[in-house]
């Protein structure tokens, strides 16, 4: 065994049970418990005892029996002795020592004599470090919109890290920020409109997009190559050096303020992307397949209709559901084209309540969670079909 | 034969493009040569409604004369400020009815009621009246004439269609706008975000292509900041930020950590003493960057994943026979593989941080510190009420853009012809 390697393992492995227990200490934190301290060298010294421990005893104890002795050691010493904390805290903790132990459990005085062994463990704990901690950084936010949504005003001032929720209460108390958005607020409408825009924009999209595409994938014409390069340099153009010359446009043609407006510019700025992707899969259908087709003389239209279409459905649907998620998500336009509260997607009506300073928090989250769900809940029930799309670059942003 | 053949197949192809041609070149291509022509004039927000005339129909009966109603035309030039010529009115009457004395500036022609009035000044007004009586002696219905709407008729300069140029918008841009300051947090604004989402990117990536349990999962999760949509991402962070009841200074006090909150996103500069020496953090700047590596590090990652999925295995089992380390491993393995796909990904996202403006407008609105120039186009536009400026501010990042690209594409020129 090497000192080295020694030093490199207890140390890396009390710094990641310190950052364990710190979250698990944030999420207890924000139930209203309070705590004061992270105990950043009473964490380490157990760690570190742990670790050593751990290699000490070895084999010489089953691994299970081994691994609740420490949770328990660890657990006496930072739930009763240093601090006195409610039961389940101590669970919680319980929990997170025995995954400690597991995870340390595969290095013995044997493992860290090999030569690279201090750098594999401090691999591994990196591993597990980032996965806990990506995991919390992403997921807070969503956490903390969720949880503000079910609160009141007052609760929120009174101490803004009390995420807890009381769910004894009424029904219409705790949805009480939903009642209100939908109903002094009017998102029922705006649901509508952005769903009508989004649908109306896969649409026109797809109408426009899969015969382009076609002639780009298959046929030959003059300019061809310059089109396709230039689809992607179109697509690289940013949406907001086109505000100025569109408002100014559309309020002399009276499209502001319209969804058909809105519907127009959406669908120009998915088309480069759509058209992108939909020729990629349109060359990997044989082409023996329409050479027979044109054998039967079926015109363009109907090899389109006919076999194209039925064959690319995977493609269509996945570029589908981009358009849709670009088409809900967007803002700038919405932002520029609409000022008639009537005629609101529900991206700007959520900025224009925030417009109002005294709107209270709670209701601005709920919004928030009632447009973002539509859209996770569709990428997690088809995120095979989007992964390999967002590679191909489908969602500008 | 295969002649026609080949013809019939352009004529299809052409059909088939010319849609999704069209709508783009109007929607995407004539804005950008639009900016252009708007950038070289003075045009304010209210100059760009077009002036109509305008006449609003009031139907009054005749207290002595119950035979004979009036008929009132509320006449006006919409525009405060634009004179509009050969104004023509219209308006139908029913066929019944006939004029009473006639304004002189009027004609009747089969039931219809033709006038001229000229030039309208900026701000006119006239109430026009005429006289109208039954013809045949029934009762004369109100209703019916209400719901005929006069038409009217002129012409007007467009203020963006004449031949007025200036440079005044571009003298502006440079020298009375901050122009180095703004570019100079643009381009930091730009350059971190980039950096920080691919090294984030790449550990991310490093992460997900290893087993473990729950990694599917995971690699949803870390797609989710890039999907959701930035008006709610942006607000969430508002709150969580916030100075007083925001929930990172609370737990940061309550650990803590610091003493006084701290206004993440409305402090221009933060002092940090490190060791002895003063220095000055654009504290909003640097909230802003983080919130933009958060939302869009996700893109490096996928990307990054598949080319990491990629890797063929034996080159790290050879790695490992010839006694490398993790780290060795990485440097000299993985880091070559995904060289190609991290250049991409940089010129990506710099392009595309370059022009990002939702993600600032929603956090800060450009104040303290943030505004770049995509915000700029937005304030000069918008509320600052000048259209010209915030189309030469529009120019300006064209040409920028347009110069990334060109380097860009020449790096990759060569780097290719070397390979």
């Amino acid at each position: 065994m090497k000192t080295k390697n020694l030093i490199y393992y207890a140390l890396i492995s009390s710094i990641f049970l310190f950052s364990l227990v710190s979250i698990w200490k944030i999420l207890v934190t924000l139930q209203g418990v309070e705590l004061k301290n992270f105990n950043f060298a009473i964490i380490i010294s157990l760690g570190i005892t742990i670790s050593l421990l751990n290699l000490i005893i070895g084999e010489k104890l089953y691994y299970l029996i081994k691994s609740t002795f420490f949770a328990l050691i660890f657990t006496f010493v930072d739930g009763y002795i240093v601090q006195v904390m409610p039961f389940w805290y101590n669970i919680g903790i319980f929990a997170i020592l025995i995954f400690f132990s597991l995870k340390i459990n595969k290095y013995n005085q044997k493992y860290l004599a090999s030569e690279h062994s201090s750098q594999i463990v401090v691999f591994d704990f990196l591993t597990l470090f980032g996965i806990v901690l990506f995991s919390f950084v992403i997921l807070f936010p969503f956490y903390m919109m969720l949880i503000t949504s079910f609160k009141t005003q007052a609760a929120l001032l009174i101490n803004p890290l009390d995420f807890s929720i009381n769910f004894n209460q009424d029904f219409k108390e705790l949805f009480k920020s939903y009642f209100v958005i939908f109903d002094t607020y009017k998102f029922g409408r705006y649901i509508l409109i952005s769903t009508f825009v989004s649908v109306g924009t896969v649409i026109v999209t797809l109408l426009f997009a899969i015969p382009a595409a076609y002639a780009v994938a298959r046929l030959n014409f003059f300019g061809k190559n310059f089109l396709s390069t230039s689809i992607l340099i179109i697509y690289m153009f940013p949406a907001i050096v086109l505000v100025i010359p569109l408002y100014t446009v559309f309020s002399q043609l009276g499209l502001r303020n319209s969804v058909g407006g809105l519907l127009i510019v959406y669908t120009a700025t998915t088309l480069p992307v759509a058209i992108y992707m939909l020729q990629g899969y349109f060359r990997s259908i044989p082409k023996e397949l329409e050479e027979a087709a044109i054998m039967d003389k079926l015109n363009w239209f109907g090899i389109i209709i006919k076999i194209i279409l039925p064959l690319s459905i995977p493609a269509i649907s996945s570029v589908a559901l981009y358009v849709f998620m670009i088409a809900w998500n967007e803002f700038l336009f919405s932002l520029m084209f609409l000022d008639n509260p009537n005629s609101f997607t529900l991206s700007r009506a959520i900025q224009y309540l925030s417009g109002d300073a005294e709107t209270p928090r709670q209701y601005l989250m709920a919004g928030s969670v009632v447009v973002t769900i539509p859209v996770l809940l569709i990428f997690v029930y088809f995120e095979k079909y989007l992964v390999s799309g967002l590679t191909a670059g489908s969602v500008k942003g | 034969m295969s002649d026609t053949l080949s013809k019939i197949e352009k004529r299809t192809a052409y059909i088939l493009i010319l849609p999704a041609v069209f709508l783009v070149f109007s929607i995407i291509l004539f804005p950008i040569f639009a900016n252009v022509w708007i950038s070289f004039k003075e045009v304010g927000l209210k100059d760009i409604r077009i002036p109509e005339p305008r006449a609003k129909k009031i139907v009054k009966s005749i207290k002595d004369n119950p035979d004979q109603l009036k008929l009132i035309y509320k006449l006006r030039n919409s525009s405060l400020i634009l004179e509009i010529r050969e104004v023509k009115f219209q308006d139908k009457l029913p066929k019944n009815i006939k004029p009473v004395n006639l304004d002189e500036r009027c004609k009747v022609k089969s039931n219809k009621i033709y006038c001229e009035f000229g030039n309208w000044k900026a701000k006119y007004r006239e109430n026009f009246q005429i006289l109208i009586k039954s013809s045949d002696g029934k009762p004369i219905n109100k209703k019916d004439l209400k719901t005929i709407k006069p038409k009217l008729t002129g012409k007007s300069d467009n203020i963006l269609l004449n031949t007025n140029f200036t440079l005044k918008n571009f003298k502006k841009v440079f020298f009375q706008n901050e122009f180095f300051d703004l570019l100079s947090t643009t381009f930091y604004y730009t350059f971190f975000g980039t950096i920080g989402s691919i090294v984030f990117g790449i550990l991310t990536a490093q992460l997900v292509n290893q087993k473990f349990f729950g990694r599917t999962f995971m690699r949803s999760v870390l797609l989710f900041p890039y999907v959701g949509p930035v008006v709610a991402l942006a607000y969430t962070w508002e709150l969580l930020l916030d100075p007083y009841s925001g929930t990172l200074n609370n737990l940061l006090i309550n650990f803590q950590v610091i003493q006084e909150p701290l206004n993440l996103l409305g402090q221009k500069y933060l002092t940090i003493n490190f060791f002895g020496f003063d220095l000055k953090l654009r504290l909003a700047l640097t909230t802003v960057i983080i919130f933009e590596i958060w939302r869009y590090f996700p893109l490096a990652f996928l990307f990054i994943l598949a080319r990491l999925q990629a890797v063929p295995k034996e080159l790290y089992e050879a790695a490992e026979v010839d006694g490398a380390g993790p780290l060795q491993k990485f440097i000299n393995i993985t880091l070559p593989q995904i060289t190609a796909v991290i250049s991409i990904l940089f010129m990506i996202r710099f392009i595309w941080n370059f022009n990002k403006f939702e993600d600032i407008f929603l956090l800060t609105g450009g104040a303290s510190g943030t505004r770049t120039l995509p915000i700029n186009v937005y304030e000069q536009g918008f509320t600052i009420s000048d259209i010209g400026m915030g189309s030469a501010v529009s120019i300006v990042i064209v040409a920028l853009l347009l110069i990334f690209m060109f380097v860009y594409f020449k790096l990759i020129g060569k780097r290719a012809d070397e390979n």
